[in-house]
C-alpha cells in the first residue's frame, strides 16, 4: 500500500518495494530470480515481527491514528451484511460521529455502534473526527435500548480522539450524556461486546463502553487522557517532546490493559497492523466477535446484566492501611 | 479531547489558601476584606458578593450531618500504584504529601450520618486531595456508599467537588466512572432517593458520571461545573467563551440541575427533598 507511513515504517516500505521490483524485472525477463525473492519476503516477515513486536507505547498510538487505519465503516462492509443505518438521538440532531444500525455477522443479527473519524478531510469534518456531541451518546442509547427490547447482541467500536469539546456539547449535557449511558448500558439485557480499533480516548470512549467482553486491537490505545494531554498537565510540554514520555507512563496500550486486566482480550492485527491490510484485519476481528456472540447467547438476561456488574465493580487497585 | 485539562488549573489553584487562616481575609471574587470569624458564621460565603469559598469536606460535615458527625467507613483505604506511575514525583509520594498536607487518606470521606434525624449514606468530596480527582480509592469508597445504601435502604447524598478522574492511574481511573455507574443502576431500580450537591468545582470524568446521576441535582451558586476543560475548548472552537459558560446558574438555565442553593439553606433543602422522596 502506497501512501502515507510512518518513520519506523520507512525501512519494510523500501523492502516491500525492492521485492515488486523484482518481480517485475524477473517476469519481464527470463532471468532466475525466485531465490533472492524468496529470501527478501523472509526478510521481510522477520523484520516486521521486530519491528512491531519492539514498538514503544507512543508508536502504537501513532499507528491507532495511521490515517490508512480501518474505520467503523470499512469493518462495517467489510464484516456485516445487509446493513441499514439508522440516524438521531430523536432529541436534537443525528450526530454524524457515531455510525449506527442493524446488520448481520454470518447470519446473526446484531446492533452496531461505531464512531466514525472519516477517511479524507471531507469526511473527516462531516463526521466531527470521531469526536461525539451529546446527540452522539444519545443516538447509541436510544438504539442500544431498541436492541434490548428485541434481544438483538450490540456490537459497539471504539474510535475517537475524545468527546467534542465545544459550547454546544457543554450546553447540551456532554456530561450527562456519558454519565446516563455508564449506567444505562450496565442494565442493558442483550450480551454488548466492545472492540475498541483505533483511538479510546477517555470519557468519549467510555461513554459507549460497558460490556461484557471489552477487545482491544493489538494497535490501538485507550486511556483517561491522550499522551498529548497528560504530557502538557504533567510534565508542561509544549514542543511534544514528552508524548514518548506520558505515553509510558500511562500504560496505553492493548497488552497493558490485558495486564491491568482492563480488557478480556487483544485481537491481533495482521502483518505490519490493520492499515496495511484492512480485509485481514476485518476477517480476524470477525472470527473473535463472533465467538463471543455465540458464547453470550444462551446467558439469561438477569445473569448478564449481574456479571456485567460484577465486571465493572471489581475494577481498581487499592488496599486497606489500618492504623 | 483533552477534556481533563481544567483540573490543571485547579489542580494548580490549590496551592493558593482558599481557606484562610489568618484573622481576616480577601475574598478572591470581589476583593472585599472580610473577617474570618464572621465568614465563618456566614457558612464562607462573602456578604458583599456571596462568592462561596472552597469548603473542606470537615466544613460539609459540621454544616449538613447533626451534631456535625459522621460515623466514617472506609477511612482505611488507600490506592496502589498500579502504573508505578512517576512525573515530578512517584505518585505514592504524591499521595502521601496529600495525604500530610490534609490528614484525609483520599480525595472522599463516606460513612453514615443523620439529616434532621433522617440517617443517610452521605460521601463528601475533598478538593485539597490532588483536586479531589478520582482514582480507584474514591471509586470504591462511592461504589460502597451506594452499597450501604442499598443494603440499608438509606438515602444516599453525594457532595462532589473534582477536577475530573487521576491521571496517575491512568485507565483504572477511567474505569471508576464506570463502576460508580453501574452501581447506581442499581440504585436506580428502588425508591431510594440520591441526591448529588455539586460543588465548585465539578467537571470531567466526576462530573460524567455519579456526579450526574442524582434524582435531584442541587448545586452550589456559581460553581464552576462542566465536562471539557475551558482552554480545551477555547483551544479547539477559537473562540470567546460566553459569560457565565459552565457555571451552575449556566446548568440550570439549560436543564441540567433541579435548583441552586445557597450554602446556608443547603443542609435545609437537603432535608425538605429527603422528606418528599421518603414514605415515612
Amino acid at each position: 500500500m502506497n501512501g502515507f507511513f510512518l518513520d519506523f515504517e520507512k525501512p519494510i516500505l523500501e523492502l516491500e518495494k525492492k521485492i515488486k521490483e523484482m518481480k517485475e524485472f524477473s517476469t519481464g525477463e527470463s532471468v532466475e530470480l525466485s531465490k533472492e525473492i524468496a529470501q527478501l519476503e523472509k526478510r521481510l516477515t522477520e523484520l516486521q515481527r521486530e519491528t512491531y513486536s519492539k514498538l514503544t507505547r507512543w508508536q502504537r498510538v501513532r499507528l491507532a491514528r495511521h490515517p490508512q487505519r480501518p474505520l467503523s465503516s470499512d469493518y462495517i462492509k467489510l464484516m456485516v451484511s445487509d446493513f441499514v443505518e439508522l440516524h438521531g438521538d430523536r432529541y436534537f440532531a443525528d450526530d454524524k460521529a457515531v455510525l449506527a444500525g442493524f446488520g448481520y455477522l454470518e447470519g446473526r443479527k446484531l446492533l452496531i455502534v461505531g464512531q466514525q473519524k472519516g477517511h479524507d478531510t471531507k469526511e473527516r469534518q462531516y463526521r466531527n473526527f470521531g469526536m461525539c456531541h451529546p446527540e452522539g451518546y444519545r443516538k447509541a442509547l436510544r438504539l442500544m435500548k431498541l436492541a434490548g427490547r428485541f434481544g438483538i447482541p450490540i456490537l459497539v467500536l471504539i474510535d475517537t480522539p475524545g468527546a467534542y469539546p465545544g459550547i454546544g456539547a457543554e450546553e447540551r449535557g456532554q456530561a450527562e450524556a456519558i454519565a446516563r449511558n455508564l449506567r444505562e448500558m450496565t442494565q442493558l439485557p442483550v450480551p454488548i461486546i466492545i472492540a475498541i480499533i483505533g483511538e479510546g480516548a477517555s470519557g468519549g470512549a467510555l461513554g459507549i463502553g460497558i460490556g461484557d467482553v471489552i477487545l482491544m486491537l493489538e494497535n490501538t490505545w485507550y486511556s483517561v487522557i491522550s499522551p498529548e494531554g497528560c504530557a502538557a498537565i504533567l510534565w508542561k510540554d509544549e514542543a511534544g517532546d514528552k508524548y514518548e514520555t506520558a505515553a509510558e507512563a500511562l500504560k496505553v496500550t492493548a497488552a497493558d490493559l490485558l495486564e491491568l486486566r482492563v480488557i478480556d482480550r487483544v485481537v491481533p492485527e495482521p502483518p505490519g497492523g490493520a492499515h496495511r491490510n484492512q480485509r485481514g484485519a476485518a476477517e480476524i476481528l470477525k472470527k473473535e466477535i463472533l465467538h463471543f456472540v455465540d458464547e453470550l447467547a444462551n446467558v439469561r438476561p438477569q445473569d448478564l446484566i449481574a456479571r456485567r456488574i460484577k465486571k465493572f465493580r471489581n475494577m481498581g487497585v487499592f488496599h486497606s492501611e489500618s492504623n | 479531547m483533552e477534556w481533563f485539562k481544567k483540573a490543571r488549573v485547579e489542580i494548580d489553584s490549590t496551592n493558593k489558601k482558599e481557606i484562610p487562616d489568618g484573622l481576616w481575609t480577601k475574598c478572591p471574587h470581589c476583593g472585599e476584606i472580610i473577617y474570618v470569624k464572621e465568614l465563618e458564621k456566614e457558612h464562607w460565603v462573602c456578604k458583599n458578593c456571596s462568592y462561596h469559598f472552597r469548603l473542606k469536606s470537615d466544613d460539609y460535615i459540621k454544616m449538613i450531618l447533626d451534631d456535625g458527625r459522621l460515623e466514617e467507613h472506609d477511612a482505611d483505604l488507600v490506592s496502589g500504584d498500579p502504573l508505578k506511575f512517576k512525573d515530578s514525583k512517584r505518585y505514592p509520594a504524591r499521595i502521601r504529601q496529600a495525604q500530610e498536607k490534609t490528614g484525609l487518606t483520599e480525595a472522599v470521606r463516606v460513612g453514615i450520618g443523620k439529616i434532621d434525624g433522617r440517617t443517610v449514606s452521605f460521601a463528601v468530596m475533598d478538593f485539597r486531595f490532588i483536586g479531589g480527582s478520582m482514582g480507584s480509592v474514591v471509586g470504591e469508597k462511592i461504589a460502597r456508599a451506594i452499597e450501604r445504601s442499598l443494603e440499608g435502604k438509606m438515602p444516599l447524598v453525594i457532595i462532589s467537588t473534582s477536577g475530573g478522574a487521576r491521571m496517575q492511574e491512568g485507565i483504572l481511573s477511567l474505569l471508576q466512572m464506570a463502576k460508580t455507574s453501574a452501581l447506581l443502576s442499581l440504585l436506580q431500580k428502588t425508591n431510594i432517593p440520591y441526591i448529588s450537591v455539586l460543588t465548585n468545582p465539578t467537571t470531567a470524568g466526576v462530573m460524567a458520571s455519579y456526579a450526574s446521576l442524582g434524582d435531584i441535582i442541587i448545586a452550589e451558586p456559581k460553581a464552576l461545573l462542566g465536562f471539557a476543560g475551558q482552554r480545551v475548548i477555547q483551544q479547539t472552537i477559537k473562540q470567546e467563551l460566553p459569560e457565565g459558560f459552565q457555571t451552575s446558574e449556566f446548568f440550570l438555565e439549560h436543564g441540567f440541575v433541579d435548583l441552586i442553593s445557597p450554602r446556608k439553606d443547603l443542609k435545609k433543602n437537603l432535608s425538605l427533598l429527603l422528606g418528599y422522596l421518603s414514605n415515612d
